[in-house]
């Protein structure tokens, strides 16, 4: 194989099986919002500290601008687009920050999300002030908003307990 | 990026057979560090060897006194492992505090040591526990591995594939973190196993992970944060740069030694 040629990949996304030939520099954000159209996930710092291209892969959370589609070949991936149906309610983490106003511009908070979901799954639904502060240190608010981010992670995770949401809630 | 070849081989063999063809190619493993330097064109390997299908590189496994670790094993795999925090609970605390959730969901402990970046945790830990490095080819002592900043003995078709770990009596890490990066600005580690002692720096040194003899004979006497008081290591050979002077960098390496054998005896300074 040349270095210029595609190679093909294939792997689950929001639940439907995807395929695509891609160049191998392509990124795992870059599949999902070129090829896929799936532009919720965001890519703001490019350097993996940013968190707002937070992905979930095999159920973990994942910065998706720092790994290859090519690495991922038959994960399940789950975006901000797959965590609740299209034409259903939004999962509890979602509401919560709709409800205690969790942003102020928005370009973090498929990330906040996506990371608070999976902090949730491993840290459970009481989470306290500090624990979540440390466990956003890979997610970055340029507007600074992050005392409603923390309310509405607290909130929200509370909510998702017996609501039968778990980060692959859209399956 | 610059582009690249990708391979995915199934074995180590494989890749070790592909590293061997390719003299300019890279393993990548969990790709936190590689990946944004490839991003920044600081380093652009025509070959990439892609370590994900490879059966058999992750795991946990206690046998007695000693810890083995397979070499791509997450760091959030170490730290949330039953068996590391029962058995050596510093390691576990230890890649607790590596980058950040997401970043060690993809790192691995075999990335790590074989990047030996001179701010990481993971040198230190080898190097503070004493650790073996199994590749492909031999077992390296830890002692011997680092070679200085960014430079291990492992040669061109090495693969490091696991990393025993001695347990120690008593342990601990102390993290100075950089405000900004929370990398290491300076991180030390103390081991006490038997009779023997050792200290281990990260991020202080300008060639990497270092131990610190004079420590050690110290705390030989006795065990104790008391056995360090006054003692300083000399600012030659320390980093120095806009986030903290040579002389600074030294001043933390006594400072976080006596709070890490506190640390370790159960009496952490408050």
């Amino acid at each position: 194989m040349a270095a210029s040629d595609t190679a093909p990949v294939s792997m689950t996304v929001n639940g439907k099986p995807i395929s695509a030939n891609v160049d191998p520099r392509t990124l795992l954000v870059q599949l999902l919002r070129e090829n896929l159209r799936l532009t919720g996930t965001h890519v703001g710092c490019d350097t993996s500290q940013c968190g707002a291209c937070v992905v979930h892969v095999n159920g973990k959370a994942i910065k998706s601008c720092t790994v290859l589609a090519l690495q991922l070949e038959g994960a399940d991936v789950l975006t901000i687009e797959g965590l609740a149906p299209a034409d259903g309610p939004l999962h509890p983490m979602q509401e919560a920050f709709r409800e205690n106003h969790g942003l102020q511009c928005g370009y973090c908070t498929p990330g906040m999300i996506m990371t608070a979901v999976d902090m949730v799954r491993r840290k459970g639904n009481e989470l306290d002030d500090r624990t979540i502060r440390e466990e956003l240190e890979g997610n970055i608010c340029r507007c600074t908003g992050y005392h409603n981010i923390v309310k509405a992670i607290a909130a929200g995770a509370r909510a998702m307990r017996g609501s039968g949401a778990t980060s692959k809630a859209a399956e | 990026m610059y582009a690249f070849t990708f391979h995915r081989p199934q074995t180590v063999r494989q890749a070790a057979g592909l590293l061997t063809k390719n003299g300019d190619a890279k393993l990548l493993a969990g790709g936190q560090t590689l990946l944004p330097t490839m991003k920044l064109r600081l380093a652009g390997p025509p070959q990439i060897i892609d370590m994900t299908l490879i059966e058999g590189m992750s795991g946990i496994e206690q046998s007695g006194r000693t810890l083995t670790i397979g070499a791509m094993t997450t760091h959030n795999e170490v730290n949330t492992s039953p068996v590391v925090q029962q058995a050596a609970p510093v390691l576990a605390k230890l890649a607790g505090m590596i980058g950040d959730p997401a970043v060690r969901h993809r790192g691995t402990i075999g990335g790590s040591i074989a990047n030996n970046d001179p701010n990481a945790d993971y040198p230190a830990a080898c190097l503070g526990l004493g650790a073996t490095i199994v590749t492909n080819k031999r077992r390296i002592k830890a002692d011997e591995f680092f070679t200085g900043m960014f430079s291990t003995v492992l040669e061109p078709a090495e693969i490091i594939t696991k990393v025993i770990f001695p347990l120690p009596k008593k342990a601990a890490y102390q993290k100075f973190r950089n405000q900004a990066s929370r990398f290491a600005l300076v991180g030390v580690f103390v081991s006490k196993r038997g009779s023997e002692i050792r200290v281990a720096v990260t991020g202080a040194g300008s060639n990497g992970v270092f131990r610190v003899k004079s420590f050690e004979e110290a705390l030989k006497k006795r065990f104790s944060p008391k056995s360090l008081e006054g003692m300083t290591i000399p600012a030659d050979g320390m980093n120095s740069d806009i986030h903290g002077s040579a002389e600074y960098r030294a001043h933390l390496v006594g400072v976080l030694a006596r709070r890490a054998v506190a640390e370790a005896i159960g009496k952490p300074a408050a």
